[in-house]
Parts: C-alpha cells; structure tokens; sequence
C-alpha cells in the first residue's frame, strides 16, 4: 500500500546544499520547506502587522488624518490578503503541515517533493508582487473581499496584481492540499493505522480536502473578475447585465471554508500540544476525528451567512443560520475533550502551555460571538460592523495566531536543539494576551453602537473606546520583540534541548534533535499509540 | 469527574446567576427607535446570557485545572492514563446541539416577528417580464407584501451619498424625513457600487445593489435625528459616506412634506 520515495529523489537529496544556505535554495527537503514557510510567513505578518499598526494610528482619532483615503484603503486591503494568504494559511498549513506530517505518518519526506518546493516557491514571489503594487498605480483597496463593481472602478493594475497574487497563492495552496492528502492516505509506515495518527494529520487530512475542493472555485471567480476588469466582460458587472450578488457567493464558497484552512490546523496542533504537557492522552480521540470530519462537511454549506444583508431570500438565510450555528457543536466538542485532557493531568505551565490555554479562552470567546452572528436578526444589525472585526480576529489571531506561537515554543527545541528562553515566553504571552484583549473586546462595543467597519472616520463619540483599542494593538506590536530577541538569543546561547525535551511520544520526539535528512537514522519507530501517556512507555524505554 | 458532580450544581448555578445580572444590568446596545429595536435588543439579551455562562464557564473551567492539576516542583510521571469517556461525550455533544436548537428557533421567531420572513414579491411564475423584481429585504407588518406601497420612499445611494426622492410629492431631499409611528417603506437602488442603508438605532441594514432593487420596511417608534450610515466598503470617502432620518410626529412631517411638495405648484 505504501509508495516509498524512488532512489532518483535520494540522489538529488544529496546534491542539495549544506548548511544554512539550503533554506534559501529549493531544497525538497520537507523540513526544510516547513522552515521556510515559517520564516516567510513571519516576515509577511511582520509587514502586515506594520499595516494593521498604520490602521490604529489613523483611528486614534476621529478625523481622516494619518493617512490618504486611498492609501487608507489600499492599507486595509493588504493587512488582510497578507495575513490571511501570506501568513496564517501558509503557516498552520504548509510550516507545521510540512515538518510534522512526514514524521506522523513514518515517512522520509512528502509524497511529492519537488510539488511541495514549487508550492513554497510561489509564495515570496507573490506575496512581494502584491507589495509592489503599492509603488505602481496604489494597491488594491477594495478589501481583500474585493467586491465588485468596487474592485472594476479602483484603479486596475491594482487590482489586477492583487488577483494574480491570490491566483498564485491559491495554487500554491491546493499543491500543498494534494500533497498532504496523498502523503497521509498513501506515505503511512506500514502497520500505521489511520485511527493510530496524531490528531494534526486528520486536522490536516480535513483541511486539505477544504483546500482543494474550494480554493479552485475561488481561482475561478477571480478569473472571471479580472476579465470584467481588463477585458470589459460582465459577469459581475450590472452596467452590462452582471450580477454582484453572484461574486458574493462564489467568494464566500472559498472564503468562508478559508476559516477552517486557517483553524483547523490549529486544532490540531493544539491537540499535539496539550497532551504531552499535561501529561495525560487526548481525550475523546474517536469523537475529535469525527468532529473534525463534522467541520469540514458543514464548513462548505454555510458561506452565505456573509451574505445576510446582500440579496439573500428568506429561506437562504433561514438555511445558513442554522448550517452556521451547528458548527459551534463540533467545535464545542474539541473544546471540551481539550478541558478534559488538562483535568487530571500533571501540567507544565510553560510558554507554549500558556499559548494554547489563551487560544481556548479567547477562542471560546470568538465562538460564542461566531454563534451569535450566524443568526440573521443578530447578522443584520452588526454585519460590516466592528463587531465582525472583533469576532474574527479572535478566531484568527486570538484563534490562529496564538497556536502559531505555541507551536513554535513546542517545537523549537526539536528544530533547533534549544529551548527557547521560558522567562521571555511568559513576557511575549502576557503582552500579547493583555494586549489582544484590550484591542478587540472594545471594538464588539463600537460594532453594537454604530461604528462599521473598513472606515477612517467615525463619530467622536467612539474615540476614547478606540484610543484603548488602539493601545492594546501597541502592546501587540511590542510584544513581537521579546519574542525574537528569544528567538535569536535561544539559538545562540539557548539550553541544550536534548531529543526529548518534553518527553513526547509522537514520532518527532524519538529522533535526534534536529533530526536527521532522513528523519530517522534506521527505520522508522511505528508509534501506534502517540498519546500512550501514564502508561509507563517512557520508563520502559 | 461524575462521581463528584454534586459540587458543580452550586458553582454552575452562581456563574448562571452571574451571568443573568451582567445580562440584564449592561447594556451594550444604543438607543431603541424602531419597533425592531426591542425585539432585536431581547434577542440580544438572551444570546448575551447564553454567551456569558458558556464562556465563564469554560474559562472558569480552563484556569481551574491549570491551577488544581499544576505539576509540582520537583513532581515527574504521568497523569492519569484516561482516554476517553463515552456518557460524558454524549454529554457535551447533547447540550451544545439543544442550545444551538433552541437559539436557531428563537431567532427564527425573532427574524419572522422582524417581517424577515414576510414574501417580498417574490412570486416569480405570475411575473410579467416588465414587473419590478425586488431582490431582498425586510417588510414589516401584514398590509406591505407588496413591499412597495404608494407610500414608498426611493433612496438612491452613490459615491458618497443617500438621496431621498419622494415620488408623491416629486421632490428629492438629502435628509430622510418620516412620521414616527407610521410604516415606512422604502425602495433602494444603487447608482455605482454596493452600498449599505444602516440605522444603528433602528437595527435594520440593507446592502444597496447596483442593478437589484431592495427594500425595507420600518415604523420608527421614537422623535429624533438619527444616523444613516453607510456599511459597505464604496470607495476612499466610504467612512464619510451619512445621512439623517429625522424621525418628527404627523403633523411637523406633514409641514415639511407641503413646504417641499413639488406637486402643489
């Protein structure tokens, strides 16, 4: 059943480049590739947090002052492209994706390598072309929803580079999602059953199959958008007979299944995480496979509750609701095996532990307020408000983000050999918990009492509620230097780490750190029960 | 974890309580000035109670265990080897499945008591192909299934601005003035891009569709000036993009209406 790499593959391995320099080549290397998509990705949110700074300081007061309208716009528009298709997708997805899921299902490498370095390679090119655009006619500034006829009016090269951009990052994406299907279904070690794998291979397996049936429908819809813009087609252009309304759908048939690329893999680390730091098996493995599967069925039918306010009939909205809102039952589910795997455990309160913990609370959170508006009366007041803001970052960067930053204190000894320093970890998780909440929980507030979104003015009467918003977005971009201060300094002077260094027993931890080319000097281990904690596997080792 | 469960039934019924005092002593919404307003704002209630108890729940759940299941200095092994557990699963995927049920149905009330689920005129097989097709929107009350009444206001939305045309007195105004109390129906249509019809007071929002009229139906309950903004992203000037509805009883209405009317002349 298994496919093993072809010996050609090996021998090209060996031609790869030593050193440091082999993360700036096109290495087939599949932990290679997980680094670059890091570093990458990392950068790219530097950029877009820069922009979504820019953001703050223009609403630190109520008059359009900071910056040019336009600009304003463009700004906008690229904080959200960048950080959803430059920095989180690629990142839960295609860096943890790519480093893990090798060593999950026993295999040397991914099933396809050379795919695998192409799709990282598209997106540095991409994600600086959409930068660029800036400094030809202005950026794209009909917000990374680029509704039309808004996204046919705006100066088009614009707009024309940013769907491009997507077109590529989109492409990139869905090489990624094949490869990760066929790795995990066809690449497993033989004696690996499919109910014996880390619960990040199903998150993975579930948000693949996301990627490739939706992200097509959204290169297409983008396609047919850039010939309405260059070409003068009407698709979506009503001056010529289009239909708006139709964009909308077809974006959202993407974008909405985009939430779960981006969470999904989330769950899944955090399903990694929790485990060996509390010291105890995931709870509920069989119904946190079923309610990832749960998730991605009811994911794909429920992308018009964007759509509340646009020309939806009754019975449409009346469908969404309630598609919308029994997600929150899957997605309670996981929450609730998670809270059981920590009780009665032994936990270490490290950084990457305080991470996850804040993803769940402000996760909960996000949900609560994500139930709320999936019901259409609830929808029709707040849509395109502030309250939308506030929901999604926390699912995205309270979500998202936060597993991100867990993750890379868990996993960093393993890559590296080091700990990260756990006194600059506390630093990092407070200021950017502190400095989250402060940001966004005030902004539900502004949503409720008038202000919408995607504006550089607003009523004075919102001002000093979105001054506090404005100084917790402060303490977030300051809470990036503790961090990589960390970052550097633990990989000059860090402690040595040790293979182990939590004492795990999924297969990344019973090789060296780092590992080897070939993850693993002999065979590799077949660990059919990665969460065998409290059963004295490690004392009989 | 069950055996012990009888130390949950108070500490579950004090976050319940706390939740239902946050609930009913914070109020987070602006003033109410439609007849929507309230039904909107007891919706908002509810979902507000339901959404506290879950959430300090669970929070009140996660700092627990991560203080009562701390490993202590020096403490190494495992905890518990517990994979799983079939009656509390069932559980906590019942629960949350009843929540989301009744929810769905009570907004449902809520939507259908909104005029939400009201027929615009929707009945495409008698349409002639010259009839006016209405897209979507909320009508309110039982005499409007038409959606578009002799009575109905036309609101032109462009880049950056609302325009009001009142077709019985064939004049147009760039303020919206209405009669508290009394239904109102208007009809929208863009001139550019899409715009939004947002009345925070009210509690009602309509995105404006080039090429696909929309309407909606309301009775202002409250005199006043209220903000019209706009909520869909239409270009740089999107944040300044307002209007008024000036909300006046029947017979200051009636004055502005005359001093306007272009019919009388």
């Amino acid at each position: 059943m298994t496919i093993l790499i072809d010996n050609k593959t090996k021998v090209k391995e060996s031609l790869q480049p030593k050193g440091f320099l082999r993360y700036f080549s096109f290495s087939l290397d599949h932990k290679v590739i997980g680094i670059q998509y890091l570093v990458c990705g990392f950068l790219f949110y530097l950029v877009g947090g820069t922009l979504a700074s820019a953001i703050r300081i223009e609403l630190i007061s109520p008059l359009s002052d900071f910056l040019p309208r336009d600009v304003y716009n463009q700004v906008l528009t690229l904080h959200g492209t960048i950080m959803i298709f430059l920095w989180i997708v690629p990142v839960v997805n295609g860096a943890f994706g790519n480093y893990l899921i090798p060593f999950y299902v026993g295999a040397r490498d991914m099933a396809f390598p050379r795919l695998n370095a192409v799709a990282f390679w598209l997106i540095p090119p991409s994600g600086l072309m959409l930068i660029a655009s800036y400094f030809i006619e202005g950026a794209a500034q009909s917000g990374w929803t680029a509704y039309p006829p808004l996204s046919i009016t705006t100066p088009q090269s614009g707009q024309i580079i940013w769907i491009l951009s997507v077109l590529l990052l989109g492409g990139s994406s869905i090489f990624g999602g094949i490869n990760f299907i066929v790795t995990i279904l066809k690449l497993r070690r033989p004696g690996l059953k499919l109910m014996n794998l880390p619960m990040y291979c199903w998150a993975m397996l579930g948000t693949s199959i996301l990627v490739v049936l939706s992200t097509p429908v959204l290169a297409g819809t983008l396609i047919l958008l850039s010939f309405d813009i260059v070409a003068h087609t009407g698709f979506f252009n009503p001056a010529l007979g289009g239909n708006v309304v139709v964009y909308q759908h077809l974006f959202w048939f993407y974008s909405h299944p985009a939430v779960y690329i981006m969470v999904l893999p989330a769950f899944g680390l955090v399903s990694e995480i929790l485990p060996i730091h509390c010291r105890k098996p995931l709870f509920g493995y069989t119904t946190m496979v079923f309610s990832i599967m749960g998730i991605v069925v009811l994911g794909l039918v429920v992308w018009a509750h964007h759509m509340f306010t646009s020309g939806t009939p009754p019975w449409m909205r009346l469908f969404f609701t309630i598609a919308t809102a029994f997600i929150a039952v899957p997605t309670g589910i996981k929450f609730f095996n998670w809270v059981a795997t920590m009780w009665g455990g032994k936990i270490s309160l490290n950084s990457a532990m305080l991470f996850s913990c804040g993803f769940i609370i402000n996760f909960v959170f996000g949900g609560i307020t994500g139930v709320a508006l999936a019901q259409v009366p609830f929808d029709i007041h707040v849509h395109d408000t502030y309250f939308v803001v506030a929901h999604f970052h926390y699912i995205v960067y309270g979500g998202s983000v936060f597993v991100i930053f867990s993750s890379i204190y868990h996993w960093y000894p393993k890559v590296v050999g080091k700990i990260l320093n756990e006194n600059l970890g506390y630093l990092h998780f407070a200021l950017t918990f502190i400095g989250f909440n402060l940001c966004f929980a005030p902004q539900h507030w502004l949503g409720l009492n008038g202000m919408p979104r995607r504006v550089a003015e607003y009523d004075p009467q919102f001002q000093f509620v979105n001054q506090i918003s404005s100084i917790g977005a402060l303490l977030m971009a300051i809470s990036t230097i503790p961090f990589l201060i960390n970052i550097f300094i633990s990989f000059k002077k860090g402690k040595i780490a040790g293979n182990n260094p939590w004492n795990g027993l999924t297969p990344e931890w019973l090789t060296t750190s780092p590992p080897p080319v070939e993850n693993w000097e002999g065979e590799a281990p077949l660990v059919n029960e990665p969460y065998g904690y409290g059963k004295d596997y490690l004392s009989c080792k | 974890m069950l055996n012990k469960s009888y130390y949950l039934i108070p500490i579950i019924s004090i976050i319940i309580g706390i939740s239902f005092w946050i609930g009913f002593s914070v109020n987070l919404l602006p003033e109410e000035a439609s007849i929507n307003a309230p039904i909107y704002d007891e919706l908002f209630k509810i979902l507000f109670i339901i959404g506290l108890i879950l959430f300090i729940g669970m929070t009140a759940l996660v700092i627990y265990s991560l203080f009562k299941f701390r490993k202590k200095e020096g403490e190494f092994g495992d905890g518990i080897a517990l994979e799983g557990n079939l009656s509390l699963e069932i559980i906590w995927t019942v629960i949350p499945s009843i929540i989301v049920l009744f929810v769905g149905i009570y907004s449902y009330n809520i939507y259908d008591r909104m005029g939400g689920m009201n027929e615009l005129n929707h009945n495409h097989a008698n349409m002639n192909a010259n009839d006016e097709k209405i897209w979507a929107g909320i009508s309110q009350g039982n005499n409007s299934n038409s959606g578009l009444g002799e009575t109905a206001i036309e609101v032109s939305a462009m880049q950056f601005a609302f325009l009001f045309n009142y077709p019985q007195g064939e004049f147009i105004s760039g303020e919206l003035h209405v009669p508290v109390d009394q239904e109102i129906s208007i009809k929208m249509e863009s001139k550019d891009v899409i715009h939004a019809f947002w009345i925070p007071e009210f509690r009602i929002k309509q995105d404006i569709i080039p090429g696909q009229p929309t309407i909606l139906n309301f009775t202002p309950t409250r005199i006043g000036k209220y903000p019209i903004i706009c909520a869909e992203l239409c270009g740089p000037y999107h944040g300044g993009m307002r209007a008024s509805i000036i909300v006046e009883d029947k017979s200051d209405y009636e004055k502005w209406f005359n001093q306007n009317n272009k019919t009388n002349l």
